[in-house]
């Protein structure tokens, strides 16, 4: 058994969070509440040293003012006649202050100013990211050879020299070569039918959307079972460290 | 003022990004960097904005004596816990190293609460899908089969279940097709469905026709 506090408090938290598979509780609560006040203060610190020290007080030269920095920064540049863009960074520290007025909520709507810069850098870079990651790339793997010649060449290599050690070829190689283009293509066109919604789902239409749809249950599936698989390996994770680092069963 | 300032940003911001994409050279360059840095510094503020507003409902909650009001000090406690350390007693720029006063926060703290947190949801996932996963119809079953098929060809059981088939024709074999190729397929359906969906909204925003985020006036 551990002797370190650390990992008391760290199991001491483990069990009060499972807890609530027993039901709703005290301890439970208590933990939840650590939780809440420990993540939203984790964030402001990691934000403070990353955004604010590094972007605000370095860029704009207070840090180094005030001897916490070796490099100058905007203030320093602009009093030597240089033009230094960081010194925009002013305006960026009024809009963070605007924002926090959100907090009076007679003044509250001041905080649309900053907000409206997120939201309009949020739209102008997205618009362009998940045009070329999202739909250019993807369309650009879907136009691909109905069949993977290479990979139905190889077969036939792979084949003579499992055939030697008395396997078989993995389904997965054969399916890659003889069906994985087809099924990739077809799919992701029937998808895109059952999303096209300004005609009607009619006829040959129709039929491909029906498909679209068994393609789109086959994906919410495989999500789900992976999603349900990643919650387990993490749960399997805290069991180990009770188990193990905590109370020292398994080594 | 309260809606034409801020949907002037807004269209400044936006069009800048768009265009330094196709003009990377100075000065929509060093604008677009500045604006970079804008919504860094911004970000950094919303957080702590919602950092003290989680501070402001617990303080009232303690201050009214509401109900479950000793959970209200707890959270109190933990925030003001980690951020003194945080910024005052963990090295300042060197905070993530490991053995500072942060660190051991966030391993013997944050970590397990958050890692248990989400793997109770293991359970809860577990006991919403025996309700709700019934093979009703075709689709239904479909994802049913799915999901099975990888959730077991991702342990040994799957293997085992099929021990009957060649080696290499296995539930775990089938579980990489499914992932491989039919979750592809949809799942690119749908991020083109998604960028498509994204493009207009960002150009209504820059455009100034979507407003909800002014307050839907």
């Amino acid at each position: 058994m551990s002797s370190e506090f650390g990992i008391w408090l760290a199991a001491f938290f483990t069990i009060g969070i499972a807890s609530f598979l027993y039901k709703d509780n005290p301890l439970y609560k208590f933990c939840e509440s650590v939780f809440v006040g420990i993540s939203a203060g984790y964030w402001a610190v990691a934000l403070f040293w990353e955004n604010l020290i590094t972007k605000m007080f370095d860029g704009l030269g207070i840090s180094y003012s005030l001897g916490l920095w070796p490099e100058k920064g905007a203030l320093q540049d602009i009093f030597s006649g240089v033009w230094n863009w960081n010194i925009l960074h002013v305006l960026a520290a009024i809009l963070g202050i605007m924002m926090l007025m959100r907090l009076f909520p007679k003044i509250g709507w001041i905080a649309r100013w900053p907000l409206s810069v997120i939201v309009g850098s949020t739209a102008g870079l997205w618009m362009i990211t998940y045009f070329q990651s999202n739909f250019l790339s993807q369309l650009q793997k879907t136009v691909i050879p109905l069949f993977d010649i290479g990979r139905i060449n190889e077969l036939s290599e792979i084949g003579a020299v499992m055939a030697e050690q008395g396997r078989s070829i993995p389904l997965d190689n054969y399916f890659a070569a003889y069906l994985g283009n087809l099924v990739l293509i077809f799919g992701t066109l029937a998808g895109l039918v059952y999303f096209y919604f300004s005609k009607e789902h009619k006829g040959i239409f129709g039929r491909t959307a029906k498909v679209g749809i068994y393609f789109l249950m086959i994906t919410f599936g495989a999500s789900f079972g992976y999603t349900v698989m990643s919650r387990m390996s993490l749960l399997i994770g805290r069991l180990y460290f009770l188990f193990s680092t905590w109370l020292g069963f398994v080594n | 003022m309260r809606r034409e300032i801020p949907l002037i940003l807004t269209g400044i911001v936006g069009i800048t990004f768009f265009v330094q994409f196709f003009v990377p050279h100075s000065p929509m360059r060093e604008l677009s960097e500045t604006f970079s840095d804008w919504y860094s510094i911004i970000s950094a503020f919303a957080i702590w904005l919602g950092g003290l507003n989680l501070m402001k409902i617990s303080f009232e909650k303690v201050y009214k004596k509401d109900k479950d009001w000793f959970f209200a000090v707890t959270t109190i406690v933990s925030f003001f816990l980690i951020l003194i350390v945080g910024l005052f007693f963990s090295g300042g720029r060197q905070y993530l190293e490991q053995g500072s006063g942060y660190d051991w926060l966030y391993r013997n703290i944050y970590s397990p609460l958050s890692a248990t947190m989400f793997a109770l949801l293991a359970f809860f996932v577990a006991s919403a899908s025996y309700r709700a996963f019934r093979a009703r119809n075709a689709q239904a079953t479909v994802l049913l089969l799915a999901a099975f098929i990888v959730m077991a060809g991702r342990t040994p059981f799957g293997d085992w279940i099929t021990v009957f088939l060649p080696e290499g024709w296995r539930l775990s074999n089938l579980s990489n097709v499914i992932m491989n190729y039919f979750n592809v397929a949809g799942q690119r359906a749908i991020m083109i469905g998604i960028a498509l969906g994204i493009v207009s909204t960002s150009l209504r925003i820059i455009l100034g026709i979507e407003r909800s985020h002014l307050g839907g006036e």
